[in-house]
């Protein structure tokens, strides 16, 4: 088991004959992802990397039978694509695209919430680098080789900071079970507490890392369900102790605002709620392993 | 992206939010004509930068004739302000604002934000204004009222009206209010804003509603469909290397320290910066370099870094992805041979073709301090540091 996806989950590439759709598509397949096709509105009936391309989501749904896609497309059009993925039935989504206005992800949202909840769509990102099940599939952009197989799930805001974790883990021999992206920007399509549910459920996972970072709500929630609701053990790491008040730091969303939002104030949040915190982020490794 | 006040005044106006009739001056003489042009015995003049609480900072000034207002202008174009906004440095006055002085019977304070935790605009209204927002949730946390907006549908009257009677309007004055209301919302809607805030907004001794100081942002994100407001950027206001790093197509925020950082993804960047204060070290900036760097935007970063005269030491922290260690290796080389680097680099390199990466740097000229891991390179960017002092 793993979350979100495995190895027979059947995947579409959004925005799939352009340069990024191409070239991870491509990796992803080679990684041993069972990619089924594509959309590229206007070119159905052609073949790209050797798999057929569809005209909508729609289409490649009815024909191929997939259930999860991925998003390459540019800013100015993503939560079209995101929303028509929505319509068309599938039911994991990850959004690569950075740079989304953040009302078109309040309307994301929205357009999700109309669908009955047992046809609802799961949608990680904008703005993230995607979700991998080592040795199974890859839905993202991540170097898949930093990744062994394992008991540890990881749910991250950031992508280069999750590979980092991955790697201190594989260097002690520990692996990933699943690890999740849910994107840097101020509207994410799921939160922290959406894949704590999921791997709470996943017999696979034994321990799950939270990291998170400034700015939102979401890191204090994920403390609170950690609490109340996980019977696995969580560890957090939060970015941007040195972090200036009122200025955003690289991702949209990475902005101490409001009270409760800087990395010392969510890192006592998480210690009040019982939640093991990786003080520095070198020790991912150490605190891990001690605690599986 | 901040705007000025008379530009979000000006947008506002368009939506039908009642504004004072003003006028932009550049030089004291504009001043004077403006308040001519405007009439009247009394007149604010106003310093237009990117923060509030300007007045506290001797940024507004009430005047009673021309000379005075002349007199005003003349101190404050050319200086810096420094408000609990803007930082040490303060900001740079460039032009002025003038309106009439117009007598009020009382402040009320109306904002509205993007709320991360509901994912809905939400309207922010008190009674009591004049005060800063935080300040007003400590002393009288009663008085504010929140309403969430459903995104489908907007803002709708009655929830105007709630929010106009909650804060004790007249009833003459609810009409209006509403009205005002709808029109605001509408403009944070339709130009994709981050924040608007009309504080103070009072009832004037006429009986009517006036944005009497208007504050709006924007999300970088919508600029590309509002040619309108990113015309309005007024880059004296920005940090003129985050502006030139934003340019690059990188994203640089100046800090204290004096560790320069070069590192890819933001959530690494932070993270790093925390690493080298865990290490007894002060970072002097984040720089996230992004993904797909060139060897020639990785040398480009190293001249942004160095452009700050108190780094002493450089950290380069890589886990490429869809980055490429062999290509940020080409991009140290060719910073430390073509610009004259005279403080010590850290470099770190990890994922997609690290071999080739410390192989490039193996075979190169120069000569980096190598760390393995995130702990070493934390640890020996601050032993550079302290080893130069000595």
């Amino acid at each position: 088991m793993s979350i979100v996806v495995d190895e027979k989950t059947p995947v579409i590439v959004q925005g799939f004959t352009g340069r990024m759709g191409t070239f991870h598509a491509e990796e992803m397949i080679e990684y041993g992802t069972n990619v089924v096709g594509g959309i590229a509105p206007g070119k159905s009936g052609s073949d790209h990397l050797g798999l057929p391309v569809f005209d909508t989501v729609r289409d490649a749904v009815n024909e191929t039978g997939a259930e999860a896609s991925i998003v390459f497309v540019p800013p100015p059009f993503a939560a079209d694509a995101i929303m028509e993925a929505a319509d068309a039935g599938i039911s994991q989504c990850v959004c690569i695209t950075d740079g989304i206005p953040a009302q078109d992800m309040m309307k994301v949202k929205r357009y999700m919430r109309t669908k009955r909840v047992e046809r609802r769509m799961n949608l990680m990102g904008p703005n993230c680098a995607g979700v991998i099940s080592p040795g199974k599939a890859m839905l993202g952009i991540m170097p898949g080789h930093i990744y062994l197989q394992g008991p540890v799930g990881i749910i991250g805001r950031s992508g280069t900071l999750g590979y980092e974790a991955a790697s201190q883990l594989k260097a002690i021999g520990i692996g990933v079970s699943t690890s999740v992206g849910i994107g840097g920007d101020p509207i994410n399509g799921s939160s922290f507490t959406d894949h704590l549910k999921s791997f709470e459920q996943d017999p696979e996972t034994t321990l799950v890392c939270v990291i998170g970072e400034i700015g939102g709500p979401q890191e204090a929630e994920a403390a609170q369900f950690a609490r109340d609701h996980m019977h696995k053990k969580v560890v957090a790491y939060i970015a941007g102790l040195s972090a200036p008040k009122g200025r955003t730091m690289g991702h949209a969303g990475a902005i101490v605002t409001g009270a409760g939002e800087s990395a010392a104030e969510k890192i006592e949040i998480m210690k009040d709620h019982g939640v093991a915190v990786v003080e520095r982020p070198s020790d991912f490794g150490q605190v891990i392993s001690k605690l599986l | 992206m901040d705007i000025h006040e008379y530009q979000a005044k000006a947008l506002l106006s368009d939506y039908g939010v009642p504004i004072a009739t003003g006028g932009l001056a550049y030089s004291p003489e504009q001043a004077a004509y403006r308040a001519k042009e405007i009439g009247g015995d009394k007149w604010v003049v106003k310093a237009q930068i990117h923060s509030g609480a300007r007045g506290k900072a001797g940024g507004i000034k009430v005047c009673e004739d021309e000379n005075e207002v002349w007199e005003a202008a003349d101190d404050l174009l050319g200086r810096r302000l420094v408000t609990n906004q803007t930082g040490p440095g303060g900001k740079g006055v460039y032009r002025l604002y003038i309106e009439p002085v117009v007598p009020f019977e009382r402040e009320l304070y109306l904002s509205m934000v993007l709320d991360r935790q509901t994912e809905r605009i939400v309207l922010v209204m008190s009674g009591s204004g004049g005060m800063e927002i935080e300040e007003l949730a400590e002393t009288d946390p009663g008085a504010i009222v929140r309403i969430r907006i459903e995104p489908a549908v907007g803002l709708q009257g009655f929830q105007a009206r709630e929010a106009a009677f909650a804060c004790g309007l007249d009833a003459g004055l609810i009409a209006q209010a509403e009205t005002l209301l709808l029109g605001a919302y509408r403009a944070f809607r339709d130009l994709d804003a981050t924040l608007l805030e009309v504080n103070p907004l009072v009832v004037t001794e006429e009986g009517r509603l006036l944005a009497l100081d208007a504050k709006m942002s924007f999300d970088d994100n919508a600029l590309f469909r509002h040619q309108n407001v990113s015309e309005l950027r007024d880059k004296s206001q920005e940090d003129p290397r985050e502006m030139n790093a934003a340019d690059r197509g990188l994203s640089y925020v100046g800090l204290d320290g004096n560790i320069g950082c070069i590192i890819n993804g933001a959530g690494l960047a932070m993270a790093t910066m925390d690493m080298i204060k865990h290490s007894g070290g002060e970072p002097a900036n984040f720089l996230d370099i992004g993904g797909g760097a060139s060897p020639e935007r990785v040398a480009k970063a190293f001249k942004l870094v160095l452009s700050d005269d108190r780094v002493e030491a450089i950290l380069v922290n890589i886990f490429a992805g869809i980055n490429r260690c062999d290509w940020v290796a080409e991009g140290v080389v060719k910073a430390l041979t073509e610009l004259d680097v005279k403080v010590p680099v850290v470099v770190r390199l990890s994922g997609t073709n690290v071999e080739e990466g410390r192989r490039i740097l193996d075979e190169s000229d120069v000569d980096p301090i190598i760390a393995e891991t995130l702990a070493e390179a934390g640890e020996k960017s601050v032993a550079a540091v302290s080893w130069e002092a000595n």
